[in-house]
């Protein structure tokens, strides 16, 4: 009996070796995580307290709500960041239940104008739209010449512009997971719902809009918490008009040399991103949400 | 035509006719997606000093200006090496830890796959101000080595979450079977594990080579010096001017991505 008893611990006790062993194989990789950014994470929190005489200070803190500048950076943000979410919104939900809706062999081939995007670098794709809205550019040429407005639209260097080029960036993070939850739903609940004599609409919102709530939360998430910290869109379309916080923070560490108003700035940045994560992670997986964009 | 727009278009009996907003909708929304970027290529081949479409005279000038700038060169030559670099830094890390987390069956798997996936969720200004604060202490700013080694840091997620959903679709009894006929773990893993889950492997190393190849920001303040990666340069031109020498340079790069999702298309197809 006893002798089983220290047999049986003993494969125990292995078999917790084993398993603290083949957790070290992902040390390099945490390693690097704690080392790149964990620690210098760490160290612009700290730094954010320190005042200008290199004493525990508030005053980082104290500039950013007292300015208006600095309140404006936030609203400018959020709403560009609110604004570009409910666009994907708006315009994804419907491309993505279109390609759900076709046969596989079409949906991939529609897929492709999501993917292509996706992979497309974002520079490439930012100069794209800054050469077809720009006063001279494709759109307004075509538009004088049709006759839709006779003096050239200013498109970019504002919000306009802005808007555009982060819809455009942002949209494939939206439709692949709103596409694979649209996927996953089994036909057989509509075909219930219309036998059970719900019209198509009322089958729609009731069954098949429900189903797919998840995939466009975790959707809606992803573009949100992408665009608060964006930088290079509204950095190019944006022309200096549209300032978000990602800019500010470059701009005090480039021309002011200021870290201690550039790290309370990223602090607050984070902690924000932290809160609507750890919220949105109690209703839905964060694998979800990245597993989305393959 | 009109047989067409009055028969079903699913099982909850809408005709195809209600739904060709929907039709047309989407085919909109699928050109906005391509074309923009598209329209570049042609540019890209204009003589003119401004960008025009459909260009008057043709030529290969920004081409030439592309390939003949000494400046030019260097960073797409600091930005491949970079990238190659990354994908087999990124790589191999990333596949073990996907492993790690996948087999071993501690309590603090889950804390170690949030910490993993953390860098995509941080905003990425601060990963380079951190990056930048870091490297100034390793002594590593303007390096090719501190390239590679924060751009691993964004390429690591990818990798974990593309090879763990590969080791999802593996039967791990395989590997157990291997090594109940001695193979230890490390050759069960290789000569089994690893060939099963190839496609997601592969797919990893593309992801990693792209989220290098295209990294702005951490390489604006971390590259320089001798070592500009293209990207920077490009960011610092598009804030300048609208140079058409930066539609050629962008030609180039989708014509590398386009060759990278054919690859990612060809090995992916084998994918669970």
């Amino acid at each position: 009996m006893a002798v089983t008893d220290l047999h049986a611990a003993g494969l125990r006790r292995d078999e917790r070796v084993e398993r603290w062993k083949l957790f070290g194989l992902a040390s390099p990789a945490i390693l690097l995580v704690l080392v790149i950014l964990v620690i210098p994470v760490g160290w612009l929190f700290y730094v954010s307290f320190v005042g200008a005489d290199g004493n525990f200070s508030l005053e980082n803190y104290e500039r950013m709500v007292s300015r208006k500048s600095y309140l404006r950076i936030f609203v400018t943000t959020f709403q560009v960041s609110i604004l570009t979410t409910a666009l994907c919104i708006v315009i994804g939900y419907p491309l993505a239940y279109f390609i759900s809706q076709l046969p596989t062999r079409w949906a991939n081939l529609c897929l492709v104008t999501v993917l292509l995007p996706f992979w497309t670098s974002l520079l490439v794709r930012t100069y794209a739209w800054l050469v077809l809205l720009q006063k001279q550019g494709l759109v307004n040429q075509w538009a004088i010449s049709l006759g839709l407005w006779d003096e050239p639209l200013k498109f970019v260097h504002n919000m306009t512009g802005t808007l555009i080029g982060m819809v455009h960036i942002m949209l494939p993070f939206l439709i692949l997971p709103v596409y694979g939850a649209m996927r996953a739903i089994d036909k057989d609940y509509l075909k219930a719902a219309s036998n059970l004599g719900a019209s198509p609409r009322r089958a729609f919102w009731t069954v098949f809009f429900p189903l797919s709530t998840p995939g466009l939360f975790a959707g809606s998430l992803m573009v949100f918490v992408l665009c608060l910290g964006f930088f290079v869109t509204p950095a190019v379309l944006g022309g200096g008009r549209v300032i978000m916080v990602s800019m500010k923070i470059v701009s005090n560490i480039e021309l002011f040399v200021n870290w201690g108003a550039a790290s309370s700035l990223g602090v607050v940045l984070l902690v924000l991103t932290v809160i609507i994560l750890w919220i949105a992670s109690r209703f839905t997986r964060l694998e979800q949400m990245a597993g989305g964009g393959h | 035509m009109l047989n067409w727009l009055k028969s079903p278009a699913s099982e909850t009996q809408v005709t195809h006719g209600q739904r060709l907003w929907l039709y047309l909708f989407a085919a909109v929304i699928m050109m906005l997606l391509v074309l923009p970027t598209l329209i570049v290529i042609p540019m890209s081949f204009s003589d003119s000093q401004y960008l025009e479409f459909p260009p008057e005279t043709w030529s290969l000038r920004w081409y030439r200006n592309y390939f003949g700038s000494a400046e030019w060169m260097q960073a797409t030559e600091t930005s491949l090496k970079t990238a190659v670099l990354t994908m087999l830094v990124a790589t191999p890390i990333g596949v073990l830890a996907a492993y790690a987390l996948h087999a071993s069956k501690l309590p603090y798997i889950r804390a170690a796959f949030v910490l993993l996936i953390t860098p995509m969720m941080v905003p990425v200004v601060l990963i380079a101000v951190g990056a930048f604060y870091a490297y100034v202490k390793l002594q590593i700013l303007y390096t090719i080595t501190g390239l590679v080694l924060a751009h691993s840091l964004l390429a690591i997620p990818l990798v974990v979450i593309v090879t763990g959903s590969g080791l999802q679709g593996f039967d791990m009894n395989l590997e157990q079977a291997a090594r109940s006929l001695g193979a230890p773990r490390w050759r069960a893993f290789l000569t089994i594990t690893l060939p099963q889950i190839r496609f997601a492997v592969v797919t990893s190393m593309l992801l990693s080579f792209l989220a290098s190849f295209d990294e702005v920001v951490i390489a604006m303040f971390i590259s320089g010096g001798d070592n500009p990666t293209l990207t920077r340069n490009m960011f610092n031109a598009l804030r300048d001017q609208i140079d058409p020498t930066i539609a050629a340079i962008s030609t180039i790069m989708i014509l590398i991505t386009t060759l990278m999702m054919v690859l990612v298309a060809i090995f992916g197809r084998g994918k669970t």
